[in-house]
């Protein structure tokens, strides 16, 4: 009985099936297949024996890849970036957000939430120019400034220490207005009647915005901040690319997971390690996603992922 | 008193506001003065905000060997173009199944999309899989097609047409309308503000998509705009053979440093120009991920 309903639906399907079927095929090869390829982290690739003809190695090339000290330095690093940029994009997000909401009539928020916009809209490779043009030694517009200043010029590309601060204040440039969209469109929802009564009871504006504004903005604070904790293995990779590119001198503060893998695999070709890396990657970002949800469905079911 | 306070807020505001517009505004300024500015006052003095010696000459160099740029540029085009149209038309297909509230399978399928977001195989067997077994290297088809399909994308696109009335589908399917017809003729005529911000993310990230040529393509006749753009700020030695044409000598004269920012420039144009008129969907459909995913 039960197969043959499964006919039936087959066939009154059949037409949604067929619509699916691209999506499908597309996800199946270009993203289950390569999840079948996590073999790879334990074999000795070699090209004439392809992914399934090379011969196993166990944990050889986990073990390679942790004894290096790469593994610790990549992952604290990927972590570290990725806490700050979360607290400091959405601070300063939330803080634009309020702003454009209490603040200037149509014009000047429209002229403001633009210009706070543009740089979401430009690749990372002309980031990666625009910086150059910024901290350059001989000829950047920091150091001209400095030396106008009859100051000592700094050479940022050789010093590591300044990166962390450099690629945090990028990473909040870049992604100031997609956020402070995102948190406006929140704001904007407010039942206005909060508004009225914090009014009627003498609010000032600073305790409006305490009591009433943020308040009502937490779950969508909670939801982006969780969203972002569940990515928080992940470098973005044209960012770090292309501010740093293949800069050794900066790695020991500014190497992700994403661009060791990627090294690994392009310029060292050594594809065994990098697969590695990946699959702990993988692992350790599933795992992340997998107890932020959990926290998201104890906070409130609704917004949970799944 | 309450006056006060709200105009202390209000100076606050204005002020902060306008230093984060400006900073945000700034390097743009930047990179075009930059690109107008003598190479030797560049040389000297470094990158100015308002050229102090102004010239066009990185310009007329740009522009008189053109072709390189040409190609880069069709390049560009051409997969945005294709990997646009093809993954809006993907998108909505999957989104308008998925959407169906009588398609009893429909949280299955939904779910075998939505787990490749937690869970992937990393770079190294996709790479592999697309370099030995799919033999994608230098052809087009590696820059349109690791980008076309987005779980995101099909899950926004989901959530909206899920908001159109289900009597809609009821009544063209009692006057005999087959699926696919009801997704063509009715569904997708009313999903243009979804179909309008998802074409617009879609086409954003093909223009600015550098990475898939990083991985895949070595041809020069194969590069993307910002890849060019990429490959020619880390090599003078190739842009000044690429200026002058092939077999020509390779002088020292070329302005590199405002060159760079002219090519910058031009690389980036398109986008600024196209911007004022389509921010506006970007905020629509931000909102619509931010209210609905």
């Amino acid at each position: 009985m039960k197969g043959h309903t499964f006919w039936s639906d087959l066939k009154n399907y059949r037409v949604l099936l067929l619509m699916l079927a691209p999506a499908v095929a597309f996800f199946l090869l270009f993203a289950y297949v390569p999840m079948a390829g996590i073999i790879i982290a334990f074999k000795h690739y070699d090209y004439a024996g392809g992914i399934f003809g090379s011969a196993w190695n166990g944990l050889d090339n986990f073990r390679f890849f942790f004894e290096s000290g790469d593994a610790w330095r990549v992952t604290r690093n990927t972590a570290l970036y990725n806490i700050a940029f979360i607290v400091v994009n959405n601070s300063l997000q939330i803080f634009a957000a309020i702003m454009l909401f209490e603040v200037g009539g149509k014009w000047f928020r429209k002229i403001t939430q633009s210009a706070l916009f543009l740089p979401y809209f430009i690749s990372w490779v002309v980031v990666g120019a625009i910086a150059y043009n910024l901290l350059n030694y001989d000829i950047g517009t920091v150091n001209a400034l400095l030396r106008g200043l009859g100051l000592e010029p700094i050479d940022i590309y050789n010093t590591p220490a300044y990166w962390p601060y450099i690629l945090v204040l990028v990473s909040a440039w870049k992604g100031l207005g997609y956020g402070t969209v995102m948190y406006l469109a929140a704001i904007t929802g407010i039942d206005t009647e909060q508004y009225e009564a914090a009014e009627i009871d003498g609010a000032n504006i600073f305790q409006r915005i305490r009591k009433v504004t943020i308040p009502n903005l937490y779950p969508t604070i909670i939801i982006l901040v969780l969203l972002a904790v569940g990515n928080i293995f992940r470098g973005d990779f044209g960012m770090f690319y292309n501010m740093i590119g293949n800069n050794g001198l900066l790695f020991s503060s500014t190497d992700v997971i994403d661009t060791f893998v990627f090294r690994s695999l392009i310029t060292s070709n050594d594809i065994g390690m990098s697969a590695a890396a990946g699959v702990f990657q993988s692992v350790l970002g599933f795992a992340t996603i997998m107890t932020v949800n959990y926290a998201v469905r104890r906070y409130d079911k609704d917004r949970a992922l799944f | 008193m309450k006056q006060l306070d709200r105009k202390i807020f209000s100076g606050i505001g204005y002020v902060s506001l306008i230093f984060l517009a400006i900073l945000c505004i700034f390097p743009f300024i930047l990179v075009v003065s930059s690109s107008l500015t003598e190479e030797t006052k560049i040389l000297t003095d470094g990158y100015q905000f308002i050229p102090t010696a102004f010239s066009t000459e990185a310009y007329s160099i740009l522009f008189k060997y053109p072709d390189q740029m040409i190609q880069a540029y069709m390049v560009t085009i051409g997969v945005t173009i294709m990997g646009t149209v093809l993954g809006l038309f993907l998108t909505s297909m999957t989104a308008y199944a998925l959407s169906r509230k009588d398609f009893k399978w429909r949280n299955k399928f939904s779910f075998f999309f939505f787990f490749t977001t937690l869970f992937n195989g990393g770079l190294v067997p996709w790479y592999l899989l697309m370099v030995n077994y799919l033999h994608i290297k230098d052809t087009l088809m590696a820059l349109v097609i690791p980008m076309m399909l987005n779980v995101f994308y099909i899950i926004v696109m989901k959530s909206f047409m899920g908001s159109i009335p289900e009597a809609i589908v009821e009544s063209a399917k009692i006057d005999g309308a087959g699926d696919f017809k009801i997704y063509a003729r009715l569904i997708l005529p009313l999903s243009k503000p979804a179909l309008a911000t998802i074409g617009l993310f879609l086409a954003l990230a093909y223009w600015n998509d550098w990475y898939n040529a990083l991985l895949f393509i070595s041809d020069e006749k194969l590069m993307p705009l910002q890849y060019y753009l990429y490959k020619m700020l880390g090599n003078m030695d190739g842009m000044r053979k690429a200026m002058m044409g092939a077999g020509a000598v390779v002088t020292t004269s070329i302005p590199s440093e405002s060159l760079k920012m002219a090519m910058t420039v031009v690389a980036t144009g398109p986008i600024l120009l196209a911007y004022p008129f389509v921010q506006r969907y970007f905020v629509q459909g931000l909102t619509i991920g931010a209210v609905k995913g």
